[in-house]
């Protein structure tokens, strides 16, 4: 059982305030930290992994200090998000010197080469490997020691529709076997597809915390703002507004569209093809107009 | 103290296609200038000595030792790399001094061994002034790289800051003003070196016990303190 915890963190950066005050545990399973490009997520997994002191807080591993404590590398397996990665050697050089560095041989690394299944590419020069290649290859060097912790920093960034997949069983089965796996995104649909447990990060501030469907009820339920063009706004306008799933409309002269504030989402999707079919009115667009990642963090965070 | 791991990366990275070019240009140009020189003056020991000590220590040693010494750490620093070396259970002293030993011995190859054979082709070893001065190349290799190595851990202009202390502090400085001599690598090397040669054509403004204990201290001082920043060395996020 390992767990990473993180206590009252802040990290500031001159007058910057990148991570504000976050406490959070993240246990055995697959934890997404989640949240828009910006959020601080980089910075608190950079704190996480011991690569930068917390300004006040403390993160501890099973209860030892992670900051300027070589050792607790023994059980830490690290995915970074840069590119850089001593290009110059081939993918089993690469990763048998993070074995050795750990104090394993050849075996091991063979071993991890498997699991992300680059055995095939490993005696090419990694300068010449795909964005997804180099993606493996980090994960095997993460993996060669057996570490009960993983971190991941936007694992999915680049990786093309299948690369993507045999990542997501790889971490899924990482996550079955107990080990304690985080990996942070800024996408959706990656965490809701992998991640048990999430953890929402927001302008520094951590958001929301929990099971991912309640988090996502949390996200769907908000007002959703629709943009509808219609062949009869005023009518359209007036039989919507009737139903209670509608909080508000909007007649936008200069758009020439409604503007409609919703607050049940299941309800008003129904409803808005009923309403124009019953009344005879065509509709010309529907679009939601604030369904930008931001926004919907911006609402959680108000929540 | 030393991983084997950390060093095969380190002169592999130090080795590489473009770096070793400008590792080799400067010994091969010294070697050159020696032939051009011994053909047209033919075997002079003052000129010798003129040679090895304003072209070989003053500035190729120097240089060599910013190359060796900043790209044994700095690149790896700069792009983020250094990262599958610091996320392992290896001391980060250990990773320093094993960085150290492999820029001594590339500015010790690239450097004092092109001065000696230099010195052999302008004067033959006579008055020993070859041998001296490869002792004073290899004395300051090792200062150099310690410096160079503190360098390019603390410095992301680590190359920048090395070629002015090597060319302005080192080269014109040290010509001008006689107090920055003391302080100076060069000297220090050179009062060593000066115990080496015959006669009065190597000498130091340092007398060898001060030379020594700099010599020293610095090396000692430099590689802890470069251990010291490497334990706390902030890798910067992408935000």
């Amino acid at each position: 059982m390992t767990t990473l915890s993180i206590d009252h963190v802040s990290r500031w950066f001159g007058n910057v305030v990148a991570v504000n005050d976050i406490t959070m545990t993240i246990g055995p399973g697959v934890t997404g930290l989640l949240g828009p490009n910006g959020a601080g997520k980089s910075t608190l997994i950079n704190m996480m992994g011991g690569f930068l002191a917390p300004s006040t807080g403390t993160v501890t591993l099973d209860g030892q200090q992670v900051w300027r404590n070589e050792k607790i590398y023994q059980h830490i397996g690290i995915v970074p998000e840069r590119e850089a990665m001593y290009d110059f050697l081939t993918g089993r050089e690469f990763v048998v010197a993070n074995a050795e560095l750990h104090g394993l041989g050849a075996k091991a690394a063979q071993k991890a080469l498997a699991t992300v299944e680059m055995e095939y590419a490993q005696d090419r020069k990694i300068a010449t490997y795909s964005k997804g290649m180099r993606q493996r290859v980090k994960m095997a060097s993460a993996l060669v020691h057996d570490p009960s912790l993983l971190l991941l920093d936007e694992p999915f960034n680049g990786m093309d529709p299948r690369q993507r997949m045999q990542l997501m069983d790889l971490l899924r089965r990482m996550g079955d076997e107990g080990r304690t796996v985080l990996f942070s995104s800024h996408i959706l649909e990656e965490v809701e597809q992998l991640a048990w447990h999430i953890e929402v990060v927001v302008a520094g501030r951590h958001a929301a915390s929990g099971d991912f469907r309640k988090i996502r009820r949390l996200m769907t339920d908000r007002p959703h703002r629709y943009l509808v063009r219609s062949s009869d706004d005023r009518a359209l306008a007036a039989a919507l507004i009737a139903d209670p799933s509608t909080s508000g409309i909007e007649v936008d002269l200069t758009e020439g569209a409604l503007r409609v504030q919703a607050v049940d989402f299941g309800r008003f999707t129904a409803l808005l093809p009923r309403v124009a079919r019953d009344h005879g009115i065509r509709l010309l667009t529907v679009s939601p107009s604030d369904e930008s990642l931001e926004s919907v963090f911006s609402y959680l965070v108000a929540a | 103290m030393y991983d084997p791991t950390v060093a095969r990366l380190t002169y592999r990275a130090l080795l590489g296609r473009r770096r070793a070019l400008i590792l080799g240009a400067l010994p091969l140009l010294l070697i050159a200038i020696s032939v051009v020189v011994r053909g047209l003056a033919g075997a002079d020991d003052q000129t010798a000595a003129d040679l090895l000590g304003g072209l070989a220590l003053a500035t190729m040693v120097p240089i060599i030792g910013v190359i060796a010494g900043t790209g044994a750490i700095g690149p790896e620093i700069d792009d983020g790399s250094v990262v599958y070396l610091l996320s392992k259970p290896v001391k980060r002293p250990t990773i320093i001094f094993t960085k150290l030993i492999v820029a001594i011995a590339v500015t010790m190859v690239f450097s004092a061994v092109p001065t000696l054979i230099a010195g052999f082709i302008l004067n033959g070893n006579s008055q020993q002034i070859a041998v001296a001065y490869t002792v004073a190349a290899l004395v300051a290799s090792i200062a150099y790289a310690a410096l160079f190595l503190l360098l390019g851990t603390v410095s992301r202009h680590a190359v920048v800051f090395g070629l002015v202390y090597a060319l302005v502090w080192e080269a014109l400085f040290g010509s001008l003003v006689s107090g920055a001599r003391t302080l100076s690598v060069q000297q220090w090397s050179l009062a060593v070196a000066h115990r080496v040669g015959n006669g009065e054509l190597v000498t130091s403004d340092v007398g060898l016990p001060t030379a020594t204990v700099l010599l020293v201290v610095v090396t000692v001082l430099a590689t802890w303190y470069a251990g010291q920043k490497l334990r706390s060395l902030t890798l910067a996020g992408e935000e």
